[in-house]
């Protein structure tokens, strides 16, 4: 009862020290807005833009930015806006699954290699460094295009070739908790490893997680554009950044509104994330005055 | 510091077949045949003519066995035929590309760290005012552009709108006439935008890093010290601060090469430049296994030799590793 008062009033101190902290950072807040206008837009899609992205509407081809399609319409009379808008979904989904993927395998390798040392240690350490050895956009091309291309495939793709930092900084951590008092203290009452390393070292060792999770998802986004753009991402006709950005190549003499937007809004995508991430660093870090 | 060296000697050799284990299972776990891309075209192709096919890479036989025949093979630099119609050998095709990868890469790791490092030094010596910003802006817009909407766009403008410069491959049509520097001039003139987009892109982490490691040694007590015994900031700054802010960033080195032998797929693929990622892309997209395995391995190989490199620098570089202080 006590450790469970304790707890509480313990987290939620934390939490509003770390608020304060990311708050005063305007950049941070900055990032954090775009962010979630984003997800505003891409949940409520279909209310925000009178168009759907697969209408077709061979009058009005190639438009200019004007009142009535606010970003120019493409080579199939699509409103280049509503594709943006609907393109946000699967670069957010991109992003937050590859990422969730990453940091779960990441955590779970690093919490094992750094609470249980030795062998386990060796093995696991040396997987990290022989994949940290392939050029990882080699890799994720070789399997990705001898593969059906589908969105689920390039998440899980990402995902697997993107967690050995997070093993690294996890065990990292690891190494120093584990040896501190209340760990002792967990085990001298009869923890079990599982409930020690979940329970007590992992909300310990979260932090830079959280930060490197954000940055990769700033990371993910650019990849699945990059495939995309290599036609082995996202496939027409749903609409994704960067098979916008592959169709719009072939018109940038007279249309320059399907290469601008699409790659704006990748931009700008991948610069709120990095704010978000690094007012977090800033604020997760103790050492860090602001 | 010699017993640190032959353990990491050894270590090569675990970590080499780890690389070439996971290419392989990577490129076996692939639905589909691979000599299906040579018989799908060609109604005539029997299914004989598919068994002879197979027989004729060794797929008929079992996964280990195939694994070993293709390590042993590897370890006299055969690298198998390329699927491709050309059908030769997969070391020929990467010996030729590789120089061009390498020595852009090269020159590009060379501008990273000539920029990136002096406007890191600047950002740290201006903290907090319009400099230091400015710096960070850029940075971060170099970061987050993706590579291939900054290399088209300037595609566009450059080579079309103001048709100031070539955008494709290596040399002009009727290069191989012109003589000493105007062909590297030529040359020099096709590499500007590649060059451009590749270094642009990857000059935040190390300028953030030096500017970060700057902020944090000119806290230290000997740069107080060295202040106070009125040396002139420009000492302190280079001599002081900088030789011990920088040691890390040979790690770096080591760690970005795998980024940018990767990174080196798109703007080979946009630009025609016949380096190993362009080489690579393709044969991806023909499924062609030898030349996909082929390059995975020796990718991941120039990696680890890197590393090792650099963590041999280091040692070198580092007086508490070359006494032999640390295991």
């Amino acid at each position: 009862m006590l450790n469970r008062q304790l707890r509480q009033i313990d987290t939620s101190y934390f939490y509003r020290v770390i608020w304060k902290r990311f708050r005063s950072n305007r950049f941070a807040i900055c990032g954090a807005m775009v962010v979630i206008t984003l997800f505003i837009l891409s949940f409520l899609a279909p209310y925000v833009t009178p168009y759907s992205p697969d209408d077709l509407d061979a009058y009005h081809v190639l438009l200019p930015p004007s009142s009535a399609h606010w970003l120019g319409t493409d080579e199939l009379g699509r409103d280049v806006l509503t594709r943006i808008i609907y393109g946000a979904r699967i670069s957010l989904k991109v992003g937050f699954v590859s990422v969730g993927i990453a940091a779960a395998i990441g955590t779970v390798a690093g919490l094992f290699a750094g609470y249980y040392g030795g062998w386990i240690d060796q093995l696991l350490m040396r997987f990290v460094d022989i994949m940290l050895c392939f050029p990882t956009f080699f890799l994720m091309l070789a399997v990705i295009a001898m593969l059906e291309p589908s969105i689920w495939y390039i998440m899980i793709i990402i995902g697997l070739t993107g967690w050995m930092g997070v093993a690294r900084l996890i065990r990292a951590e690891v190494l120093t908790l584990r040896e501190r008092d209340f760990v002792l203290a967990a085990r001298s009452i009869g923890a079990s490893d599982t409930r020690i390393i979940f329970l007590h070292i992992l909300p310990n060792a979260i932090s830079p997680v959280i930060v490197t999770a954000t940055l990769g998802v700033a990371g993910a986004i650019l990849t699945e554009s990059a495939l995309s753009f290599l036609g082995i991402g996202v496939q027409p006709p749903v609409p994704s950044w960067g098979n916008m950005l592959t169709s719009g190549k072939d018109y940038l003499e007279f249309a320059w509104w399907l290469s601008l937007f699409p790659g704006l809004a990748i931009l700008i995508t991948v610069i709120a994330y990095n704010l978000v991430g690094e007012g977090l660093r800033d604020a997760l870090d103790p050492r860090t005055q602001i | 510091m010699f017993q640190y060296l032959l353990r990491r000697l050894l270590l090569i050799i675990p970590l080499f077949i780890g690389i070439t284990l996971i290419t392989f299972v990577v490129i076996h776990l692939a639905p589909g045949e691979p000599v299906e891309m040579q018989t799908a075209l060609s109604p005539k192709a029997s299914a004989k003519t598919r068994e002879r096919l197979r027989e004729f890479y060794g797929l008929d036989k079992p996964l280990h066995v195939q694994y070993a025949n293709w390590v042993k093979k590897m370890a006299r630099f055969d690298f198998g035929r390329s699927f491709a119609p050309d059908g030769r050998p997969v070391i020929d095709k990467i010996r030729e590309a590789i120089p061009v990868t390498l020595s852009i890469n090269f020159i590009a790791l060379i501008l990273e760290f000539g920029l990136a490092i002096p406007i890191g030094i600047l950002a740290a010596t201006h903290r907090d005012t319009l400099v230091d910003k400015g710096i960070t802006v850029f940075v971060f817009l170099g970061f987050a552009i993706p590579t291939f909407w900054l290399a088209l766009v300037l595609m566009y403008i450059c080579g079309v709108k103001l048709n100031i410069l070539p955008i494709s491959g290596l040399h002009s049509l009727g290069a191989n006439k012109l003589t000493g520097l105007a062909w590297l001039w030529d040359m020099a003139k096709h590499l500007i935008l590649p060059l451009g987009v590749a270094t642009f892109g990857s000059l935040a982490s190390l300028s953030r890093y030096t500017r970060s490691t700057m902020l944090d040694v000119f806290g230290q007590d000997y740069i107080t010290t060295a202040r106070a015994k009125g040396l002139p900031e420009r000492i302190v700054i280079f001599r002081h601060a900088l030789r011990n802010g920088l040691l890390p960033i040979i790690t770096i080195l080591g760690f970005s090469l795998p980024g940018l032998i990767g990174g080196s797929v798109i703007f080979e693929t946009i630009f025609a430049i016949p380096g190993m990622g362009r080489l690579f892309y393709m044969g991806v997209m023909s499924r062609d296994y030898p030349l996909v395995m082929g390059i995975l391995v020796i990718g991941a190989f120039l990696t680890l030799t890197g590393n090792l490199l650099a963590d041999l620098a280091y040692a070198v570089a580092d007086p508490r590793i070359r006494r032999g202080n640390t295991a």
